[in-house]
């Protein structure tokens, strides 16, 4: 049984999809969203288990052995990320059971379920498989899924919003596919660990630069890398807030494990870093990322898109560790996947608890809800802490070996950027809790209190979570530590 | 010789390029979407060119048959095709919805509707 997880791990998520829909009564589909998420969770950590140790699995799907057949293959990059969605899946969905009531019509709750869980196979699948090929079929699985289920929030916005991803997001994923088949024609093939293989005596062909073109381009429009993230603020701010803090926390975190992979894995650092200046385009891109959205989220009247702004300056952040080309630089990569997912996520959740009280995120919406609603806005600043990177939250952890990575570099500049940029993301975080805490409610504002414990709870698991990783980083950094590793090795 | 010997890439280019400029220049919602279909096509015929071989015929085992065409390819795009039409399907769907919802199709009048709340 346990042999066959890694098949299970997608299809589980994958047959409930339709289920939902055949079992479309009451809170049916929720309840089947629900237990799906945590047996992947389950199956998840089994796997994270299993290859804990440096061992990789390989599992031949259908019995077809690779290269010919689809393999998936399992390291500790995979695992940690298969871990990440699922663990945030089952963290969301406790959350959506209200939120979704109050957000979505109820004729449509049987197909937000049904999107959501194939949202959910799509990421996992981008996680998991070890195909090229395949790895396009999950990214258009999960990204028509999110499309979707972005067009389904309340403000008539969220239809543009989700047409101008969807425009992007099939440019990003047709470029990924271009890529493809330029390497499949002079390697004869689509196994990435045989890609591995075949590619370097080709370093300097020109269709090889050509697909590692397309093919990163493609993935950083996927990962919202600045200039290219415009898809990325209307879709958060629009979404449904469920959606959102789903998205938030692993969409663009899968986009930039694909990169990593290909990057690493597949073509190699050294045509990534020797051949091809990848170190100095995304270090520019990164910094030019980080600087001006932190400045943009500054200025922003509805908290949402605050956050969105937010999550494309630690993108930044991210791609700058992959940036510097060292271990340190790449742990601190991964471990900000993992942290980022768990802060941005636990943010969005408050904003769903706000939205699901006060109906808006507008940013004067917030005055006096320090008072009014204590245990939401007490999430809000202890996971902004987290954002800003305050020591004892999972952001200094991350922030901390992005400066170290750096300072092995002798980057200087670099290292006074990330922390000029804290300090703006203090600036934005600190508009809003100032707003909340120190500006009384306009006196007609109708009463409000925090929203119910299914609401608050996986709230505030997601907020302890950001605490919790910020003292006990075993797990986050230990594995992000070991897989940094195994990619820097070739493996 | 060398550029009239590789026409079929051009033709991939030149799609390519066209179905990727009114993706970009036009502002009518629907005429995207053609672009972006002419842009995926492009891109279905880049693959299907790329296990074509010349003379070759359809992989079957049979007699006489000693040259045939790479077959991954081609089912490679079957896959790529589905996917082109579900991606078109909602594309349409959420054109439909922007018009019932905005009463036009044009992008900068959306954008400007949007503007003021």
């Amino acid at each position: 049984m346990i042999a066959q997880f890694p098949a299970l791990q997608v299809v589980i998520p994958l047959l409930g999809a339709p289920l939902c829909i055949i079992l479309r009564r009451g809170a049916l589909p929720w309840l089947i969203a629900l237990l799906v998420s945590w047996a992947a969770l389950a199956m998840a950590a089994t796997l994270l288990s299993q290859v804990a140790d440096g061992e990789i699995i390989s599992y031949a799907l259908g019995g077809w052995l690779a290269p010919l057949g689809i393999e998936y293959r399992i390291d500790t990059l995979n695992a940690f990320m298969l871990l990440l969605v699922a663990a945030t899946s089952s963290a969301v969905l406790p959350f959506a059971y209200k939120s979704v009531a109050k957000e979505i019509p109820q004729d449509r709750h049987y197909l937000f379920y049904s999107g959501f869980l194939l949202m959910l196979t799509g990421l996992l699948g981008m996680a998991i498989t070890g195909d090229a090929f395949n790895v396009f079929v999950f990214i258009e699985i999960s990204s028509l899924s999110s499309y979707a289920m972005i067009a389904m929030g309340r403000d008539r916005r969220a239809l543009s919003a989700a047409f101008t991803y969807l425009v992007m997001g099939t440019v990003g994923a047709t470029f990924f596919l271009i890529g493809v088949g330029l390497i499949y024609a002079v390697t004869g093939t689509l196994n990435m660990a045989d890609l591995a293989e075949r590619l370097p005596p080709l370093y300097q062909s020109r269709t090889v630069l050509a697909a590692f073109a397309f093919i990163s381009v493609g993935i950083l429009l996927k990962l919202a890398l600045f200039p290219l993230h415009l898809w990325l603020p209307n879709a958060y701010t629009y979404a449904p807030s469920v959606v959102t803090a789903f998205l938030a926390a692993t969409a663009t975190k899968v986009a930039i494990y694909l990169l990593l992979r290909f990057g690493y894995t597949v073509f190699g650092t050294e045509f990534v870093f020797n051949i091809v200046p990848a170190s100095e385009v995304l270090l520019t891109l990164a910094l030019a990322g980080v600087i001006i959205a932190s400045f943009v989220a500054i200025f922003q009247s509805d908290v949402k898109r605050l956050l969105a702004y937010s999550s494309v300056a630690q993108i930044g952040y991210i791609i700058l560790g992959i940036s510097y080309a060292n271990v340190t630089g790449l742990t601190a990569s991964i471990v900000h996947i993992f942290n980022h997912a768990v802060t941005k996520g636990a943010l969005f959740l408050v904003m769903g608890c706000v939205a699901y009280a006060a109906g808006a995120c507008r940013l004067e919406s917030f005055a006096g809800l320090g008072k009014r609603m204590p245990l939401t806005m007490a999430a809000f600043v202890i996971a902004g802490l987290s954002l800003i990177g305050v020591p004892l939250t999972a952001g200094f952890i991350s922030k901390w070996y992005l400066v170290l990575g750096a300072m092995e570099k002798g980057w200087w500049p670099v290292a006074a950027v990330i922390l000029a940029t804290s300090l703006l993301a203090a600036v934005y975080v600190w508009r809003v809790v100032e707003i909340a805490y120190f500006r009384d409610a306009p006196a007609d504002a109708p009463p409000l209190s925090d929203p119910p414990l299914a609401l608050l709870v996986p709230t505030w698991v997601l907020t302890g979570a950001c605490v919790y990783f910020g003292i006990e980083t075993s797990l986050s950094l230990g594995f992000a530590e070991q897989a940094a590793i195994q990619l820097m090795g070739g493996g | 010789m060398e550029v009239l010997g590789h026409f079929n890439y051009w033709v991939v280019v030149v799609l390519m390029m066209i179905g990727f400029y009114a993706l970009i220049a036009r502002g009518n919602l629907i005429k995207k979407i053609v672009g972006l279909n002419i842009f995926q096509a492009s891109v279905f015929l880049l693959f299907i060119t790329l296990g074509k071989v010349t003379g070759g015929s359809a992989p079957i085992i049979a007699e006489g048959i000693t040259v045939y065409s790479n077959p991954l390819p081609h089912v490679l795009i079957l896959t790529a095709i589905v996917v082109g039409v579900a991606t078109t399907a909602l594309g349409l769907a959420l054109v439909v919805r922007i018009h019932e919802s905005y009463g036009t199709i044009e992008e900068n009048e959306i954008a400007d509707m949007d503007r003021e709340p």
